[in-house]
């Protein structure tokens, strides 16, 4: 079976290439990754109007075929039939910002001289007319020699004559121009992008147009800061507390379905690995997927409306004092969700010191995976209550932990740019898109995509390692007057950790969720889960996991693991993304080596100070 | 030239047109995301923002575009602020 014809989606950054992408293809997508690179591959399908099946990929976005940057690259090479992983397209769809012509036609005269059969979507046209512009587009078609179709990739319109005329491009025989072939004389193209940018153009108003008015507050030196601030505050607040009411619904769901399985089991092992194993494992983690979609949807949302690149405009004086830049203020945003699309979204740095500095200090920014564990270790050991007029004492440690780790982070920045990282750097360009209200739908499925590859981890990693951390901790079994977390095999292994950090306070639970918790850190959780509810059939007492680790745990030693986790490297997927973006060991085995460092300081001198105060 | 100046020393709300680009000051990368962006001989430029501290970096309209950039990079541009 021939697979069905390909049709490549590419364009400049901000021309609206993904909404179309979104608006042609819905939720039929694939995200994947092209070999050897962590460059996303975002694939989907659709079917055009002669009921032919075609796939349709979104290019990354790029301002020229002269790549510089790994994404641009993965353009380039595709648009040449040159990547690994992709054939070559049998249809270009070009998209160009309507009001953005003299500058995107210049990549469109590139991308029509590669000779692939071509239909170009004139986008955005609504904001081209709001900033008055008005364009003839039978006029660009003629001076292009291509089909130009005018489309509002948001607003799903043109899309039906955009499929006609693809439909029309794969009909007609292959027609690959005789010619001079791509032209790479960068002032003739941008002549020539200009002409006909000049030709196009109907008549210009001027107006003042509604993204320089935004950008008059947004990018003020004075009221700029505190918006970010205000945006950067509402963001957190909002990941606690809107996320409880559906986070409290899950865990009722899966404390209920553990019940009832539970009772319909007779007692055995297949009863405890189930409602050990997996429901008090697995069901642990799950209960934070409320706070990770949210974490998730404002990073959508400040992507989607363009404001994200004023954050890094307004960072980037700040964020050259710890030797980086502005552009380092997005994958560093976004690690806070997770690090490893954090990791990957340093692509994005041009400079290659810079962006390894940035991938080093990435992981210090507090994941959504390190939420499991802090707020079980805060709800357990620090009091509910306010000290001042709307601010509750956990969410002031909650806030700390996060200052924590961005202090963290611009600490060893600073180190890292005058010791190993030495020298390049100094760069910040970037194109600042016009504002734009998002589309519901394409945020709503970027968030559906996040939730699976969760919810595939939480099956996956966190399924396995809690199963077999239930293994280990279930055999052999405790006999009369034992508890069943000393005489297990993961007792024993967790009493060689135990030697190594105790000295820092951790205790032999502690220990004991170290070691799985290296598959990802909300696994602790899930471990410590586990191995209570074993130990809890020896006690014969129903509590919830915070009631037995509050009888457990120290105060000092609740803070020191609290301190550990602002630091540890402690998740397989980073170092693995680390290890793919730096091309090689030597950077990830040095990541984990200074986190874990710092994280048994951090620890240590946290428990030590907390015993000193009297805490211990 | 009158009225020519550097990039960095144009006012904000002011606008010019690129005289020249001191393409040898930057390096090969920096200077062809600059060619990206439309930064050319004769388009015209406006400086619209500058960061909070520092003022630096600079929102520049090129063209239709704007873009950020440091001033240090806004330096290799002379511009005229005649007959715009």
């Amino acid at each position: 079976m021939t697979p069905p014809p390909l049709i490549a989606v590419a364009g400049n950054p901000n021309a609206g290439k993904s909404a179309l992408f979104n608006a042609l293809t819905g939720a039929r997508q694939k995200v994947g990754n092209y070999p050897g690179v962590t460059v996303e591959r975002h694939v989907g399908k659709t079917i055009l109007p002669g009921g032919r099946p075609v796939e349709v990929v979104d290019l990354p976005g790029a301002y020229g075929l002269d790549p510089t940057s790994p994404d641009e690259e993965v353009t380039r090479d595709v648009l040449l039939g040159k990547q690994a992983g992709e054939r070559l397209p049998d249809a270009l769809l070009i998209v160009v910002d309507a009001s953005n012509l003299d500058n995107h036609l210049r990549f469109t005269l590139q991308l029509i001289d590669l000779g692939l059969p071509t239909v170009v979507a004139l986008n955005m046209v609504d904001l081209a007319k709001r900033d008055g512009l008005e364009l003839d587009a039978a006029r660009l078609q003629k001076e292009l020699g291509v089909p130009v179709i005018e489309t509002v990739a948001v607003r799903k319109r043109g899309l039906d004559p955009l499929l006609a005329a693809l439909d029309e491009l794969l009909l007609s025989p292959r027609l690959v121009r005789a010619g001079e072939g791509p032209s790479h004389d960068p002032l003739l193209l941008q002549l020539r992008a200009r002409d006909i940018a000049m030709a196009a153009i109907v008549s210009e108003t001027p107006v003042r147009r509604l993204t320089h008015r935004l950008d008059g507050l947004f990018l003020h030196p004075v009221a700029g800061p505190v918006i970010l601030a205000a945006i950067l505050f509402v963001m957190f607040q909002a990941v606690f507390a809107w996320s409880a009411p559906p986070a409290d619904a899950l865990e009722a769901l899966v404390t209920g379905l553990g019940t009832w399985i539970g009772g319909a089991l007779p007692d055995g092992i297949l009863r405890s690995l189930i409602i050990d194993g997996v429901f008090a494992g697995v069901g642990a983690v799950i209960v934070f997927l409320p706070q990770i979609l949210i974490l998730f949807l404002f990073i959508l949302l400040l992507e989607g409306t363009g404001y994200m690149v004023r954050a890094a405009f307004l960072m980037d004086r700040l964020m050259s004092h710890a030797g980086l830049s502005g552009r380092a203020f997005i994958p560093l945003l976004s690690s806070f969700a997770c690090a490893v699309p954090g990791i990957m979204a340093t692509r994005t740095i041009a400079d290659p010191k810079d962006r390894l500095t940035t991938i080093l200090v990435a992981p210090l920014m507090t994941c959504s995976a390190r939420l499991p564990v802090y707020t079980l270790i805060i709800g357990a050991f620090i009091p509910a209550r306010t000290v001042g007029p709307g601010i509750g004492l956990q969410g002031l440690v909650m806030f700390a932990l996060y200052l924590a780790g961005i202090i963290g982070a611009l600490l060893a920045a600073l180190v890292l740019r005058r010791t190993v990282v030495k020298g390049g750097g100094g760069a910040f360009m970037m194109e600042l898109p016009k504002y734009q209200m998002p589309r519901l739908a394409d945020v709503a499925l970027g968030l559906w995509q996040r939730a699976m590859i969760f919810l595939k981890r939480a099956g996956g990693i966190i399924l396995t390692t809690t199963v077999i951390l239930w293994a280990l901790a279930s055999f052999p079994q405790a006999g009369p007057g034992q508890k069943q977390s000393d005489v297990s095999i993961a007792g024993h292994i967790a009493d060689g950790i135990h030697t190594v950090v105790a000295p820092i306070g951790f205790n032999k639970d502690i220990s004991l969720a170290l070691l799985p918790a290296m598959a990802a850190r909300e696994v602790a959780v899930a471990a410590i889960g586990t191995v209570y509810s074993l130990d809890a059939e020896d006690e014969g007492q129903l509590q919830t996991l915070e009631q037995r680790m509050a009888g457990r745990w120290s105060l000092a030693t609740a803070l020191a693991f609290l301190a550990w986790f602002v630091f540890a490297p402690q998740c397989i997927s980073t170092i693995a993304v680390t290890r793919r973006e730096t091309n090689g060991w030597k950077w990830p085995l040095f990541m984990v080596g200074y986190l874990f460092t710092l994280a048994y300081i951090a620890a240590g001198a946290t428990y030590w100070t907390a015993v000193a105060f009297g805490l211990g | 030239m009158n009225g020519a100046k550097s990039l960095d020393q144009l006012g904000v709300g002011v606008r010019a047109r690129i005289a020249a680009i001191d393409w040898a000051a930057l390096d090969d990368g920096d200077a062809s995301r600059l060619r990206h962006f439309g930064f050319d001989e004769g388009v015209a430029v406006e400086s619209l923002h500058a960061g909070p501290f520092g003022r630096d970096p600079l929102a520049i309209r090129v063209g239709r575009m704007t873009v950020a950039i440091r001033r240090a990079h806004a330096r290799a541009v002379r511009v005229t602020t005649e007959a715009v």
